[in-house]
């Protein structure tokens, strides 16, 4: 056996050779790029049989690009996946479903039109033929029986009637229906994510009992308690790479978010710590799922930020204070005219049809009117002014939007929110993707204009930006958990809130 | 905690019962419009109501079923099909001459046009393109193609056609025991096999089927398929009644099969189809069409204003009830 060979030389000592032959799969140097975006870099994983491994990381530290890999929805740039000692040189979704490879992803993958059963039917090739539905319908429940005792879903309810916990049960029971695939490793992506306590606990009991069986599985969790208390090993992964990985009872909570927020800390500019005192008030909002009394204060002259994990509500409530600014809202005021900068500037922020000029002139058209039109002259000294401030590199401000790099067509968007007469600046994760060099002429002007007087509210998923702020709001499940000022403000405190587990 | 599961559950079964009720209530309104629509002829001309009246007022409804159907399956997979009208005049043409002077010829031509659709099914996945743009241009090419074999209105219907069409039951006239067959058989193919479940999946989450390493080519590529043999068995029924052909003849079609879908109780995206709805629906716009008009003495010139008319109302009672369901 050649293959097996190459291994032993590979890999130094024969214990590490024993457990290769072990693994259900193995990932050796997997490299992964999006675009000019590393995803992963060299990461090497593997599961054993009849193991839980626990995989935990802050958001965009490769976690779901592993899992897609092992899954086979993805293939890696460069690297080996080895499946059983044996090389996949064609890993692909229906070689991963053969050997027993099951993943329930973090987004819902139900079809919303079609019944409980019929969506077990989608994942199992081999239903067929006469009776097909009694036998899938026999196989779900049997297994929603097994997993959550008390679920009270019927295999002919349509899937999109179900509530989004019972349709994660009905999505993760599926993942665990055998029929002639072998049922080898299922991958289990936020699995908790939509389900309360008490159907979390079953969950995770049933997938004891099923390691215990001798399966084995990935678990992915934001909630620490349960990787800590469910995994055998723990996997964790930052910035596309492999940090640490050892034996489940060699970690605890503290230690892991040391690991997953990076050991080193930011040097903070002790000069602008030394804040004047609050202007008046431009906006104060409640979420909409806020339970107690927390809310965001935000006053003339503040950056505020927005963290916590990705989609915990942050852009909800940005867009609420929007909504709130031209027509009142419950629980949120606002006393100044607002802009937004999108986050995802091509869907939400881009005229793609229109000049750089015009995209700017958009949000300021009243001022740039002469009688019942647009003066061109004033929309071109409008554009040239914030070309000049900003930085935004083009040889004539009246070409297409497009003809500018990524970075420079958001600092067309910024000159577009700050050239305009909002006092309150609302920026919903607007760095992504956006070069270093643009990044800290932005932070800068931010700081400028902040001074100022103008109020920036900021949501951002990359905490090194937070230090820019004054005061950063913590953001879980859409309600706000922690209220942290600059000087007591680590990465640590926030990963520590934003995987706060008394949720 | 236990508390707050069993409440939980409550709602979960409430919110569901009350998803259940709305749903139930949205197939029953193609039955309910046909009812409707029936109870004016009825009250409008009771003599209508016979075998002979209806075998006379749902002459047409066959070949509007059938396109209905076709169209229902692109539909199933969150596409358009705007060239159903002509290409069902285009099938007419086809069997008026090639299909009754030289049949294999007929019979390749036909078979070789659901290739066609097969064909722009898998242009349309593989190239990314909308369905619109693809299927109005086809429908230019199917017209120009109807006229270079029929320019002037004529040819005959195939005699074995002919006869087919002009069956006459006992009891039951001939269009309802057709509708009733088209209906039943597509609602097997369609919502009982195992592949019809593939079908309409890849409209309601085609990545999931991806993720499950589905075809979404295949998936595509069926669908077109039924499309066309659908449509061509609808040009063929309409040609086997009027016993001859026209170029132009089955235009309105395009239109009145979306209406027909979207009236039985079907969606534009999501793979949310009812074959049973559809024909209920080409039944309730045939007879809507034209006899409810006469029978309420419209003049003839006003009647294609007045089918317009009715299939706003329609149509709209339609929306209201599905938004009553959010």
């Amino acid at each position: 056996m050649p293959q097996a060979n190459a291994d032993i030389i590979r890999l130094d000592g024969a214990e590490k050779y024993f457990g290769a032959a072990n693994d259900i799969i193995r990932l050796d140097g997997a490299e992964k790029y999006f675009g000019a975006v590393r995803a992963l870099s060299g990461v090497d994983f593997h599961v054993g049989a009849s193991e839980c491994v626990g995989l935990v990381g802050h958001n965009g530290a490769g976690k779901s690009t592993l899992m897609h890999m092992v899954a086979g929805t993805l293939v890696p740039d460069s690297g080996k996946i080895v499946v059983r000692g044996a090389t996949e040189e064609n890993f692909s979704v229906p070689r991963a479903q053969q050997l027993g490879i099951r993943c329930v992803f973090q987004e819902l993958s139900l079809c919303p039109n079609l019944s409980v059963a019929e969506n077990t039917r989608i994942n199992h090739p081999s239903l067929t033929g006469l009776g097909w539905r009694r036998k899938a319908a026999d196989l779900i429940v049997a297994k929603l029986d097994e997993i959550f005792p008390d679920h009270g879903i019927s295999a002919f309810d349509i899937a999109g009637d179900l509530s989004i916990g019972r349709r994660q049960m009905v999505e993760v029971a599926r993942a665990f229906t055998l029929t002639q695939d072998p049922l080898e490793l299922v991958i289990l992506d936020e699995p908790t994510s939509s389900l309360d306590a008490h159907t979390a606990g079953q969950l995770l009991a049933f997938v004891r009992r099923f390691v215990a069986g001798g399966g084995s599985c990935i678990l992915i969790s934001h909630v620490l308690g349960e990787v800590l208390q469910n995994a055998d090993r723990i996997v964790v992964m930052r910035d596309g790479k492999v940090v640490a990985a050892d034996a489940a009872k060699s970690f605890d909570r503290d230690r892991l978010v040391t690991i997953m927020g990076g050991a080193e800390r930011h040097q903070k500019t002790a000069a602008e710590t030394a804040k004047t005192e609050a202007g008046p008030l431009r906006v104060r909002a409640r979420p909409a799922r806020q339970q107690d009394g927390k809310e965001l204060v935000a006053h003339a002259g503040e950056i505020i930020g927005l963290a916590g994990l990705a989609g915990h509500g942050q852009t909800d409530l940005l867009l609420a204070i929007f909504t709130a600014a031209q027509r009142s809202r419950a629980g949120i005021e606002v006393t100044a005219p607002v802009a937004l900068v999108a986050g995802d500037r091509q869907s939400d922020g881009i005229f793609p049809q229109w000049s750089i000029s015009e995209n700017i002139g958009i949000r300021s058209l009243a001022r740039l009117r002469s009688g019942f039109l647009i003066s061109p002259q004033r929309e071109a000294e409008l554009a040239d002014f914030w070309q000049k401030k900003i930085g935004i590199r083009t040889p004539d401000m009246t070409n297409n939007i497009f003809s500018l790099s990524g970075g420079n067509q958001q600092k067309a968007l910024f000159a577009r929110a700050l050239g305009s007469d909002a006092k309150i600046v609302l920026m919903d994760d607007p760095m992504r993707g956006v070069d270093i060099g643009t990044k800290l002429e932005v932070y800068d002007l931010v700081r400028e204009e902040a001074r100022r007087g103008r109020t920036f509210l900021w949501y951002t998923t990359e905490t090194e930006e937070l230090d820019n702020c004054d005061h950063v709001y913590v953001f879980k499940n859409g309600r706000i958990v922690a209220n942290l000022r600059r000087d007591e403000l680590t990465e640590e405190k926030i990963i520590q809130s934003s995987f706060g587990d008394a949720a | 905690m236990t508390a707050a599961a069993i409440e939980n559950q409550l709602k979960g079964a409430s919110t569901r019962n009350a998803a259940a009720r709305a749903r139930l209530l949205r197939s029953l309104l193609p039955a309910l419009s046909l009812a409707l629509v029936l109870l004016a002829i009825a009250w409008l001309n009771p003599r209508a109501i016979s075998y002979f009246g209806f075998s006379l007022m749902l002459n047409l409804a066959i070949p509007i079923a059938l396109a209905t159907i076709a169209q229902m399956f692109v539909i199933a997979g969150n596409e358009l099909d705007l060239s159903i009208g002509t290409f069902v005049g285009f099938v007419g043409c086809v069997t008026a001459t090639w299909l009754k002077d030289a049949p294999l010829l007929g019979i390749v031509v036909l078979a070789g046009s659901i290739g066609v659709y097969a064909l722009l099914g898998a242009l349309i996945h593989m190239r990314n393109l909308p369905s619109i743009v693809v299927t109005l241009g086809m429908s230019f090419v199917w017209q120009g193609l109807a006229i270079l074999i029929l320019p002037k209105p004529g040819g005959k219907a195939p005699d074995w056609l002919l006869s087919l069409m002009a069956f006459k039951p006992p009891f039951i006239p001939f269009p309802i025991i057709a509708a009733l067959l088209i209906a039943v058989v597509v609602h097997f193919g369609l919502m009982r096999t195992s592949y019809g479940v593939i079908l309409r999946g890849s409209g309601g989450n085609a990545a999931a089927l991806k993720r499950a390493g589905w075809s979404l080519l295949k998936t595509k590529i069926v669908l077109f398929a039924l499309t066309g043999l659908f449509g061509v068995l609808s040009g063929m029924a309409l040609i086997g009644i009027t016993t001859s052909a026209d170029a132009n003849i089955g235009n309105g079609y395009t239109l009145l099969a979306i209406a027909g879908v979207i009236l039985g109780g079907g969606e534009f995206v999501g793979g949310r189809v009812s074959p049973i709805g559809a024909v209920l629906g080409a039944l309730t716009l045939a007879l809507a069409a034209s006899p409810l008009l006469t029978f309420m003495h419209i003049p003839p010139d006003w009647q294609v204003a007045a089918n317009g008319a009715i299939l706003i109302i329609v149509l709209a009672a339609r929306v209201l009830i599905s938004r009553r369901e959010r």
